[in-house]
This record gives structure tokens, sequence and C-alpha cells, in this order.
């Protein structure tokens, strides 16, 4: 494992921090990838029922394929068009 | 009273002397280290020493190498290769006759190449301060730097310990110096700290002197460099480099000098801002609100071409010896072109110049932006073989560039901007006193010159040009 020393002034932690969560979903629009796996649009609908009843925006998206990682172009997409993603894994 | 003696078997000088260890082993208190071999010399009780701990920690250049001892533990003396007369003072023992009176050492396998930084990186882990960020075991390092926000958005060199403590070999100043407080943070900056992020830049070395030197520069409260990263305008730091150490380290000041491919400009006047960035916390988005920036805020950093020069150099002419190397930190927009293949006299060319200077900023904008005038060899030739002296050039545009107020007040030319109405019957020269720079730089075929124009918050509202020695 390498280390690396810290070229800045050591006032942040040492630990990459994963990007800011959203604080709230007030005007934010959220989008919803379907990963292809059965059944993962069922939980996804029910998701959107409960955000829409929210008052949240939301996109659905689906991957060609489980078994790859989503292609750039739908990466690109949802990073464009959406505040957050819920992304559904398993069966 | 102790002695140690370091040797290694590959040594011709070493091998000759095993009578002597012998002779010393038999008399008394003997260590015997070997950096190769363990079994030599043979028929001795010796220590392992391939891993050169005891070898780095004594400081060992040469083999062999005998250290004498007090009965406290400290070094009384020591002698390196092998002349008879100094190991049987050292040691009070007369030794063979028929060994010969001298014969010499060879290097300490401590020397061997890259193995210093090795050592140093193991063994002298107090040396640096720094925080240690361990990075991810999947993590390609290149990536990791800009994941962690320390990139100017080009690839940064992974700053290991080993390639920082290499860095810092190229000073003779101590790591944990602090050379002043770097904004808009305002934190501290030590000489590690600028090592660190030289080795990303990619700096050797032999440029850390410069890159201090610029730091330190760009720290003096004249400079203004919390304003200058600070405002909407377009300008950054730009390091001119003068003097010896400019040739000594390989910097480029003719074709192509104020762009791409030669690796000291490049990667000095990018350690400047990444220092700027990491430790003073410097980034767009955040405190930097240039709305266009420039792309000199990548690296923006030259030398005057001083030795072909007719005139005085940027540093003599700011009151430094011709042997003196130094920096001179300018708050610099990108580039300006003025051509003029046509002008064969000096009156001619300087109106070229003028024209072209009356633009810095806005040509009715005057007493703001300070400014360079980069003079190529081509055209610089116009003004020798006419025998003007810089401060001729200078005095001419300075009287080109006084302009009349009517021409400058805000309607005037159908152009909202401008001065109150107040100036209509002034003259009004275009750079304060001391605004207008002169330098030399640039290929040898091209009718051009150049113009860096400064932030329009030049002088005492903002940034002064300041010029500093490079100490080693």
């Amino acid at each position: 494992m390498s280390t690396l020393m810290d070229p800045t002034a050591e006032r942040e932690s040492a630990e990459l921090q994963p990007l800011p969560r959203l604080a709230d979903l007030e005007g934010k629009t959220i989008g919803l990838l379907d990963i292809s796996k059965p059944r993962g649009d069922v939980f996804l609908d029910r998701l959107e029922d409960l955000l829409v009843q929210r008052g949240v925006n939301t996109r659905r998206y689906r991957k060609p394929t489980f078994t790859r990682v989503a292609p750039v172009e739908l990466k690109q997409q949802i990073a464009s068009e959406c505040d957050a993603v819920v992304e559904s894994l398993a069966d | 009273m102790s002695y140690t003696i370091v040797v290694k078997k590959e040594c011709e000088t070493c091998q000759l002397v095993q009578p002597v260890i012998k002779d010393i082993a038999a008399q008394a208190e003997l260590k015997i280290y070997s950096q190769d071999d363990p079994a030599f010399p043979a028929g001795q009780d010796v220590i392992d020493d391939r891993e050169l701990a005891y070898s780095w920690q004594q400081r060992i250049e040469t083999v062999p190498t005998v250290i004498k001892f007090d009965a406290a533990g400290k070094e009384i003396g020591r002698t390196i290769g092998w002349v008879k007369a100094d190991w049987e003072t050292l040691t009070g023992i007369t030794f063979d006759d028929n060994l010969p009176a001298f014969r010499p050492g060879c290097g300490s396998m401590t020397q061997d190449p890259g193995v210093p930084e090795k050592l140093a990186a193991q063994y002298e882990v107090d040396s640096l301060s720094a925080r240690e960020i361990p990075l991810g075991s999947e993590e390609d390092e290149i990536e990791a730097c800009f994941d962690r926000g320390w990139s100017d958005g080009l690839p940064v060199v992974p700053p290991t310990r080993e390639r920082v403590l290499r860095m810092l070999s190229g000073t003779r100043r101590t790591p944990a110096e602090v050379v002043g407080t770097v904004p808009p943070d305002l934190n501290e900056c030590t000489i590690e700290k600028i090592a660190i992020n030289a080795v990303m830049a990619g700096c050797k070395p032999e440029y850390m002197p410069v890159v201090i030197a610029a730091v330190e520069a760009a720290l003096q409260e004249p400079f203004c460099m919390h304003g200058l990263l600070a405002t909407t305008y377009f300008s950054g730091p730009l390091v001119i480099v003068n003097g010896p150490m400019s040739r000594a380290i390989g910097m480029n000041a003719g074709g192509n000098a104020l762009g791409q491919g030669n690796r000291a400009n490049a990667t000095i006047g990018r350690a400047l801002q990444l220092v700027i960035r990491n430790v003073g916390g410097g980034k767009p988005g955040g405190v930097d609100r240039s709305v266009f920036g420039n792309p000199g805020k990548y690296t923006y950093c030259f030398a005057e071409d001083e030795l072909n020069s007719a005139w005085e150099s940027l540093a003599v002419e700011r009151g430094f010896e011709p042997e003196d190397s130094t920096v001179t930190l300018f708050a610099a927009d990108g580039l300006q072109g003025i051509v003029d293949q046509k002008s064969r006299d000096p009156e001619s060319l300087c109106r070229s110049f003028a024209a072209g200077l009356r633009a810095v900023g806005h040509p009715k904008m005057v007493l703001a932006a300070d400014a360079i005038l980069v003079i190529s060899p081509e055209h610089e030739r116009v003004f020798r073989l006419a025998g003007w002296s810089k401060q001729q050039l200078r005095d001419e545009l300075i009287s080109l560039l006084t302009i009349p107020g009517r021409e400058l007040v805000a309607g005037a030319g159908g152009i909202a901007e401008g001065l109150p109405e107040k100036f209509a019957d002034a003259s009004l020269p275009k750079f304060r006193e001391n605004g207008l720079h002169i330098i030399r730089a640039g290929g040898t075929a091209g009718m051009f010159s150049a113009i860096i124009a400064g932030w329009a918050a030049s002088g005492s509202t903002g940034s002064d040009m300041v010029s500093m020695k490079i100490k080693n």
C-alpha cells in the first residue's frame, strides 16, 4: 500500500471523503436506475410512488445489462439530469 | 576504547587489510561490519550490514573505514581507505612492514546510485513532518492525487516519501523552516511543503532554490498574492528568472520560451501555482473568482535572454549584479502579440510598440495596469543598430503613450467606459511611473514582440513587481 506526503496545509481529514449527500429533497430530481435484474422495476416503481407523493421529481433509467458497469454515456446523462441517483441492485 | 570497521568483500583494499583486521581484533575490542558478505573477512566475527543500517547511521562513504570510540561510546576518530601510518596512529598498533603504505578505498555501498534516497526514506523517518496519506490498496497513485483535489487539472507526480526526500536534497535549507504564510487561507508554508508540491509539479531537485525564491517573492506583501488570487481579473503570477542559475538549470530564454517544452520553465511556474492551490487553498470556484483566468495560470515562467542582449537585464535594472541569480514576480495576463515586419528605424518600431501597449486593459484605461514589453532578438536589433539604450526606448514609449484626456473620458469615441470629464483637458500617461518593463526573450527568427499585461490593480492599490535573489 502506497503512502503519499500531504501537499496541503492539513486542515482537512486525510481520509478521502465521499461526495456530499443532499441536505433535503426540496426541488431536487432523483434518478432511479434499474440494473435490469428481475423485478428491479417493481422496487423502483414503489420508490417512485413514494417520492412523487413527496413532491420530488424523478427520472427513470435502465442499464442495458446487469453484467457490465453502466455505459459511460448513461452515467454522464444521469449526472447531467439528476441531483442524486438510487440504483436497485439485487433480485 | 573500541573500534568498528566497515568493509565490503568486493573491495580489493578491504581484502588487503584482512591481516590488519586480524591484528586489531586480537589486541582490541573490535566490531566488523560487512556491507556485502557476512562471511568476509573469513575467520572473524562479522556483523551482517547488508541492510546498510549501520553504514548509513555512521555516514560511511568509503570502505574500509575504521572508527575509534571512547569508553562512553563517543566517536573520537576515524580513517578511511588504507593509509598505513594513519591506521597505526589511530590504533596505536604497528602493522606488518610488508604491507604497502597506501591503497585507495572503494565507494561504500550506501553511495550506490539511488541508494541514498532509499536509505534516507527507510532510516530517517523523523526528517519529514508532513502528514502521510495512506492510499487504498486498489488506488492508482495518479488518480488518487486527482481525487484529493491536489491537481491543477493535469496529472501530478505522486509525492512519495522518497521523491520528497530527493527533492529536498536540492536545497540546504531545513525542511521545517517556515518561508511564509500562503493566501487565501493564510497557512504556514515550510520548505518541506514546497518540496512536496515541487515533486507534484515535476521539478528536479536542482530547481528547488528557484522554486523557493519564487514562493518567497510571491508571498512578499507588495506582490499582493492574496488579492491576485481572489481577483475577477485575468492575471496570475509570472516568474522571470535572471542570472547564471537560469542557465545552470537549462531554462529556455529563446524560441518558444513563453510556451511549452522546457522542463524547468514548465515545472517551476507550476510548483508555485500548486503551492497556492494546496498550501494556500486558492482554487477556482473557491476564492479564485477570475472570470477567464489565462493559460499562464497552469504555469508561467521563463528566463530572460540576457547574454545576447545589448541592454542591461531586468535584474540589473532593478539593482542586482549580473552574477546574481534572481526571480522576479509579476501579476501577469497571458500574451498580446505585436507584429511589425517592416520597421527598420527605431522611431517607427517604437510607434508600433506604443500602439500595442495602448490597448493594455482598454485603450482608454490609464494608470491602472503595468505591463512588460518582451522584445524579440530581431526587434531589439533595430534599436541596437541605431545605438539606442533601453532608457531611450522607455522614454520614447512614455512620450508616445502620453494621451490627451479628451480621448480618455467616458463617452469619448462613443464608448461609455472612460475617465471622469474633469480629465478632458489633461494629458495622462498610459502607465504609472516604473510601470512599464522591458525585457528580451524569444527565438531569433521572427519580427514580433509581445506584451505581458499586468493586473489592472498595479502598484500600491494592488500588486508591485517583486524581485529576490535565489539562495542555495
